[in-house]
């Protein structure tokens, strides 16, 4: 008896899995366990397991093919069996019309297709050619649009007019099209050759990404808070730790740990709108916004108000780590309750930050700059440091933000305390 | 305009071409005395006499070949079929006669014929009394095939039929005799053979419909459009030669296109013009080109059957929203 494999949830937000990697071909023989597939999802790329031994019958997807939740990839049985009822029930899900509209040629495949008119699938089938009609093509070929770049709305996933259309509209401003002449070239203007313009396909973090903050950004009414912290203490304390105890921190591990220390303070902003309700989380796992060369990952780093610099520090460099190399496994990146994001480092002063749903707050960390300040009447060098805290009022008000950020900065320029 | 019946139209053109050449006349089963089996004929006999208003046997073959040679011999004749399903008893003399006599005789013969009658089913008259033949007749070379849906377009065909110079196949329906509609009463109004009509402007799928289904396609439109979905009804007139240059028109500006047709599918009207899209207009289709037409079945007797089996609105409807994406 054949078995269909299909696309696993292999996280929480994962609609679609990008086939990466296949390590079989149609014909080998697996036996349970073996790992058939990495798949590239919104946040890592995974193994997929194959849980019958077997022979791999029908391999559907190709590799950089997506292919949705529950979407069919694989067939694994014994040779010789005829998989086209598995095949078809793949193909047309969608009730055929009962009605005896016309004809014998009702029943060809083409036509079956087109009676399933809610099937819409990327563009690239199993066969990896795009579908697109006559007159999509022939728009698509005129206007210099590029068909794998465009989605269909048509059954099957077809690629029909409209949707070349759509596709154009929203890149005319951009891209050069082909053969159109330049617009400035004159003989008495200094010409300035055009250089071609490149689309770039949308990758799946890059996919997660614009949904999750356009939803965030569209969706919670966000305001900002700015606080001015004095870092003289800070970068004495963690010269002292480097150079009595040897002990390597970073100024974004103090702000974790101060953040920890005072969102335990401040439960309101360790909290979660739920719609009828707001969660406020006993735990603080703070999320650390990490650049990679893709996008962006948040692993989290979990009870932080529980554990000490030392211990934030490695725990924070060994999740980077694994970020930028791909590898982090879903569970690092779920559950937090509060993110930072750090800029610092490339001599941004301050900046605002979208909030990380389900996330009440989101901490953006500004450069340590050199200014002058005033002590006992005297303007002296100082060290200072901005952080913005962005909110969903949905949640939190602005004397509570307010609160939260001075308990924060009195934890970072008084580091002792943190240790109440 | 004048508002006539379908029979009337057709006799009113019959009757202006008897008048103007006396070469032309009529002859079939019932057309003088009982005035025609649906009255086409009605009072040509008491106008024009035995001599040109002719009653024959019941032998399709012999009076079909007497006209035949008639015709080759400088008369003008008009041969009524009760049916044509009762025209395949003729088949010989239409096909192999009247469409290759000019050509086997190197231009030397004429064939200057009308063959008519109504064409197709008509309730439930059983397998043998209930196929539409103008594919099959469309499909010989050296005959026109006329299939018209409109008193109108009856009358102007009709005279255009009578000139020509050719063998014409003139089909109507029993269903359609007594359907009313308004008539040019311009003095000899002609409607040129091979050329269609566009009878409903619409710019979201081409119909093309001619006979009896015209009717359907446009209880459809109707209902279609009630959905924001504009149909453009396309009525052929003339089966063949086909008016191929209407319907790209149409279908370059729709990108859709379904065919009503009242034959079966295999090599029919449906699929002929669904080939010609596809050749002439390819890079214009963003849908499949769909047909809506009989199954690959005989006339079923039984009444839900027959209902099931006949082309019906909700049927083109259907494929209309099949290819509404």
């Amino acid at each position: 008896m054949a078995i269909k494999i299909e696309m696993p949830k292999l996280s929480d937000t994962m609609e679609e899995g990008v086939i990466a990697k296949w390590n079989v071909n149609e014909g080998d023989s697996v036996s349970a366990g073996d790992i058939i597939a990495e798949v590239e999802t919104d946040k890592a790329t995974m193994d997929v397991e194959v849980f019958d031994a077997g022979t791999i019958l029908k391999i559907v997807p190709g590799e950089g093919d997506a292919v949705p939740l529950g979407g069919l990839i694989a067939i694994v049985g014994e040779v010789g069996e005829d998989i086209s009822s598995l095949l078809d029930n793949d193909s047309s899900s969608a009730p055929t019309n009962s009605s005896p509209v016309a004809e014998d040629d009702k029943v060809t495949k083409a036509e079956e297709a087109m009676a399933a008119p809610t099937a819409v699938v990327a563009p690239s089938q199993g066969d990896g050619r795009i579908k697109a009609s006559p007159l999509a093509k022939k728009i698509a070929a005129d206007k210099g649009v590029d068909l794998n770049s465009i989605s269909g709305s048509g059954p099957e996933g077809r690629i029909v007019k409209k949707d070349v259309e759509t596709a154009q509209s929203a890149t005319s401003s951009t891209l050069t099209r082909p053969g159109a002449p330049a617009p400035m070239a004159s003989s008495t203007a200094k010409s300035f050759s055009s250089l071609a313009s490149q689309e770039v396909k949308v990758s799946q973090m890059r996919k997660v990404i614009a949904k999750r903050l356009s939803e965030s950004k569209f969706t919670n009414p966000h305001f900002y808070e700015t606080i001015d912290i004095d870092m003289k203490a800070a970068i004495e304390a963690r010269t002292q730790l480097k150079d009595k105890l040897d002990i390597k921190i970073s100024f974004n591990d103090i702000v974790v740990k101060a953040s920890a220390v005072a969102l335990s303070r401040h439960q309101a902003i360790n909290s979660s709108w739920m719609g009828d309700s707001i969660i406020e989380h006993g735990d603080v796992h703070i999320a650390i916004a990490v650049a990679i060369d893709e996008g962006l990952m948040t692993p989290v780093l979990r009870h932080v108000d529980q554990k000490g610099l030392v211990q934030i520090s490695s725990e924070t460099r060994e999740l980077a780590g694994l970020a930028r190399d791909r590898k982090l496994a879903p569970e690092q990146m779920e559950g937090s309750t509060f993110t930072i994001s750090n800029l610092g480092m490339f001599g941004i002063e301050e900046f605002t930050a979208i909030i990380n749903p389900p996330n009440a707050c989101i901490l953006a960390v500004g450069a340590i700059r050199d200014v002058p300040v005033v002590e006992n009447g005297a303007v002296v060098p100082g060290k200072r440091m901005k952080v913005t805290l962005s909110s969903d009022h949905r949640i939190v008000d602005g004397a509570k933000a307010a609160e939260f950020l001075n308990t924060l900065r009195s934890l970072i320029e008084n580091p002792l305390s943190m240790l109440l | 305009m004048a508002v006539l019946q379908f029979r009337e139209a057709l006799k009113h053109a019959i009757d202006e071409e008897m008048s103007r050449d006396e070469r032309v006349f009529v002859m079939g089963e019932e057309v003088a005395e009982y005035n025609g089996a649906y009255k086409v004929t009605e009072g040509l006999l008491d106008k024009y006499g035995y001599r040109r208003v002719i009653d024959t046997p019941i032998s399709e073959l012999g009076f079909a070949g007497l006209g035949v040679g008639a015709a080759m011999n400088g008369l003008r004749p008009i041969v009524e079929f009760m049916t044509f399903n009762f025209a395949v008893l003729a088949a010989d003399q239409i096909i192999n006669h009247a469409t290759k006599v000019k050509y086997m005789t190197g231009g030397q013969a004429d064939c200057p014929i009308v063959f008519r009658g109504p064409n197709a089913s008509a309730g439930q008259l059983g397998a043998t009394h209930s196929v539409a033949y103008d594919s099959m007749y469309a499909h010989f070379p050296g005959l026109k095939v006329i299939y018209v849906s409109e008193p109108n377009d009856a009358k102007g065909l009709m005279k255009s039929a009578i000139r020509d110079e050719n063998p014409v196949l003139f089909m109507e329906s029993e269903q359609m005799y007594g359907l009313k509609g308004e008539v040019s009463d311009e003095e000899d109004f002609i409607i040129p053979i091979g050329k269609g009509k566009i009878k409903r402007e619409g710019s979201d799928v081409t119909l093309v419909a001619h006979g009896k289904m015209y009717h359907l396609a446009v209880q459809a439109a109707n209902e279609l459009a009630k959905d924001g979905i504009e149909c453009e009804i396309i009525d052929p007139r003339t089966v063949k030669p086909l008016d191929l240059e209407l319907i790209l028109k149409s279908v370059k500006k729709t990108n859709r296109c379904i065919v009503i047709d009242e034959a079966h599918p295999f090599a029919g009207f449906a699929a002929e013009i669904g080939f010609l899209i596809q050749r002439e207009a390819f890079d214009y289709l963003d849908a499949p080109v769909l047909r809506v037409c009989l199954p690959d079945v005989n006339a079923p007797f039984s009444k839900p059957l027959f209902d099931a089996w006949l082309p019906s609105p909700k049927q083109i409807i259907d494929a209309v929203k099949q290819v509404s994406y």
